[in-house]
């Protein structure tokens, strides 16, 4: 185990003015997620409105695969499970895990995101596209902005690998990692609103 | 979720708990659209219940939120959250069906 070549372990004694310094960060990092929130809230409220707006296109049910969607939603649920497993590894300083579970929760994270491209490619292929109607401009906006937070989390998890490799558990590192860890167990968290509202609903 | 901002949690037991109950919660409501047995709005309810169940023990097991651990501060800016949230969703939801409803009759 190489563990031991940091000299920072994240546990122990904290300088107080060190430790108010990272609980801010954790805080500041709060709020934003909470407005992060309200803005896909505003958008869960935008789909539903325009919900039977087809302007004679497709509609959900012939759009949507339920196939698909729990393909999804397991390899984001698990991805929230293994970046806990990095959090863990990184509460015992060892190393080599953090980076193992960061690696396993990216590649999840890519296979995620692999099946929603292929989705939203297929669907705009067949003419589906955000500009064929309201409701397909709504469904883009929600389920595309949540894909563009998955995107920007995992090059942050690429980031952080990064960092870990070349800085080690440092406390600034192991601060970030964590933040990082609230951004994703929220992203599944806006994913559970976006297959029991989305598609759920739509192949039922 | 504590104060500190750094990684406290030493054992994958609250992950391991978290990851069964929201499979079992993401495996009820895809199970009933998929087999489509029961009636259209039973199946809705129960979608609603299972995603409500399942948020919480996200919150509760993978952000490690908890009265206990977690500062007033964040658990105000949750709750103040959630107050925005239901306002402005309920009443974008409830104007824009209502003027649906009046341009209709």
């Amino acid at each position: 185990m190489t563990a031991g070549i940091s000299t920072t372990t994240v546990s122990g004694v904290i300088p107080a003015s060190a430790a108010q310094k990272y609980e801010e960060k954790a805080f500041g990092f709060w709020i934003y997620l909470m407005s992060d929130a309200i803005i896909f809230a505003l958008l869960f409220a935008t789909y539903v409105v325009m919900l039977d707006n087809t302007a004679g296109g497709p509609t959900g049910k012939q759009l949507f695969s339920i196939e698909r969607a729990a393909g999804g939603t397991a390899l984001l649920l698990l991805s929230s499970a293994t970046f806990g497993f990095a959090s863990v590894a990184l509460a015992t300083s060892n190393r080599l895990r953090v980076l193992q579970w960061l690696a396993v929760t990216a590649v999840l994270g890519l296979g995620f995101l692999f099946l929603e491209f292929g989705e939203f490619r297929s669907m705009i292929v067949e003419g589906a596209g955000p500009d064929r109607s309201g409701f397909l401009s709504a469904f883009f906006a929600l389920v595309g902005t949540h894909g563009l937070h998955v995107s920007v989390g995992i090059i942050w998890i690429v980031v952080m690998i990064g960092q870990v490799s070349i800085k080690g558990l440092t406390r600034p590192v192991a601060s970030r990692v964590m933040r990082l860890g609230l951004f994703w167990h929220f992203l599944d968290i806006i994913w559970i609103g976006i297959f029991s509202i989305v598609y759920l609903p739509g192949v039922l | 979720m504590d104060a500190s901002g750094l990684p406290v949690e030493r054992s994958t037991k609250p992950y391991l708990i978290g990851l069964g109950l929201a499979l079992l919660l993401t495996a009820i409501p895809f199970a009933l659209v998929a087999a489509n047995a029961l009636p259209r709005f039973t199946t809705l309810v129960i979608i609603a219940v299972a995603a409500i169940l399942q948020i919480l023990v996200h919150f509760r097991f993978f952000l490690q939120i908890s009265f206990r651990s977690t500062p007033f501060e964040n658990l105000a800016a949750l709750a103040f959250a959630a107050i925005l949230i239901i306002f402005m969703v309920g009443g974008t939801l409830w104007i824009m069906f209502d003027l649906h409803h009046r341009m209709m009759v």
